[in-house]
């Protein structure tokens, strides 16, 4: 009988907890109209998004190097070196931009807004706003999910553009790939809408997800320093996993069948 | 001070993802050849096309003239018909054209190669909607194998 009722147990907490998570992505999703909360926004695009940039554009420097030079390895073998600049533009834009983009933002970005949110509520500041009868969703919760909306996709551009520099780099200033054909096949196989328009439709999903589980680990969190410390570390493993999983989906939606 | 400060700095971040836009869309996915919208319809039905895709070149002598819009199947004779845009930068092609399938390098992806005919008196000009009617279908390896051992038999002989 406790077995049955462990069961039915958890199984209740885990759709209350999805509720509760709804009922607050309603609320942050309908706060935006607020226009004294642009400011406060900004100053998460800030926080999220401009103190992400350095990991962003370093990762992406680096990723696009590897890649340039572990593609070279293989293709050279085949003749085929002129294919580096698609290979590298077409794994950036189509799969590693969004993903490894979400993927940081969760561990840069996501955590730090849960172990705030979190600690808000620890320290009753959450409280206190309602008692002055400010929403905390509206002050606290929309003007970071909004942010964090907002700061992906453009994180992901920015990784894939600096990305496809970096194999640039590699491929056509140090292994001596011609520089023509790096940029014109690319060019010719590179498609705006299928593939840089999709990358960002990824980005804008991943997001949402990762905004929206890292905000709600923190408000959900239970106010002790050991309930904040195991938000945090929730928000990152649940929303890389969700991202991965997205990604797969995803990607059959949009390249798996023509 | 320390507002501004935030502000300049996101105003640097949309100015880097505007960057970044540009770079993709000018120079990775060249939105500039297909944004051109002047182009006109050129029919081509071939025996077989390989390995051609919708977005293939259509070339001249090497230069780029135009993009495969879509590949159907005739329903009556059940050979591809191959839909060509071609710019309208380049017209005035004659009749007596013809286009094949070709491929650039060894592994290199299939192109249309467009062969302007000669042009003499009574021969039109290629008009919008018409069908080239000298058409060279794709070379397929397998064939190409058969074809080869077929000759060799006949030589043994």
């Amino acid at each position: 009988m406790n077995f049955f009722q462990s069961i039915g147990a958890s199984t209740l907490a885990k759709m209350s907890a999805v509720g509760r998570a709804a009922i607050m992505l309603f609320g942050a999703l309908f706060a935006l109209p607020r226009l004294k909360n642009v400011p406060l926004t900004i100053k998460q695009v800030y926080v999220v998004g401009v103190q992400s940039l350095l990991i962003i554009v370093v990762s992406g420097l680096f990723i696009g190097m590897v890649m340039a030079l572990q593609g070279y390895t293989i293709l050279v073998d085949y003749g085929a070196e002129g294919s580096l600049g698609p290979m590298v533009a077409l794994s950036l834009l189509r799969e590693l931009g969004p993903v490894v983009t979400a993927l940081l933002f969760a561990g840069r970005a996501g955590s730090a807004l849960t172990a705030e949110i979190g600690l808000m509520k620890a320290t009753e500041q959450l409280s206190s706003l309602e008692m002055m009868a400010v929403d905390p969703l509206r002050r606290v919760v929309a003007p970071r999910f909004w942010a964090g909306i907002v700061s992906m996709p453009m994180l992901a551009l920015i990784f894939s553009a600096v990305g496809i520099l970096g194999g640039h780099l590699v491929g056509v200033d140090w292994l001596g790939v011609d520089a023509g054909s790096y940029w014109s096949i690319m060019q010719s196989t590179v498609d705006w809408q299928q593939d840089v328009i999709n990358g960002v439709i990824k980005s804008l999903v991943f997001a949402l997800v990762v905004t929206w589980i890292a905000i709600f680990k923190g408000y959900d969190s239970i106010p002790t320093s050991e309930g904040i410390s195991k938000a945090t570390t929730q928000t990152v493993v649940f929303s890389s996993l969700a991202v991965l999983g997205l990604d797969f989906v995803l990607t059959a939606l949009m390249f798996g069948i023509e | 001070m320390n507002k501004y400060k935030t502000e300049i700095m996101v105003g640097v971040f949309v100015v880097l993802t505007i960057g970044a836009i540009l770079l993709l869309a000018l120079k990775v996915a060249n939105q500039s050849m297909t944004s051109e919208g002047d182009t006109y319809t050129l029919y081509a039905k071939f025996d077989n096309i390989g390995g051609l895709k919708p977005r293939s070149a259509v070339k001249v002598g090497g230069v780029t003239v135009g993009r495969v819009n879509s590949i159907t199947l005739d329903q009556d004779n059940f050979t591809p018909v191959v839909e060509l845009s071609i710019s309208k930068k380049y017209t005035g092609f004659p009749e007596t054209s013809s286009v094949s399938i070709l491929t650039s390098g060894l592994l290199g992806e299939q192109y249309v190669g467009f062969q302007p005919g000669f042009s003499f008196d009574g021969v039109a000009d290629l008009q919008d909607g018409d069908y080239l009617q000298d058409t060279k279908s794709a070379l397929v390896l397998e064939d190409l194998i058969g074809q080869f051992l077929f000759n060799r038999g006949n030589d043994d002989e």
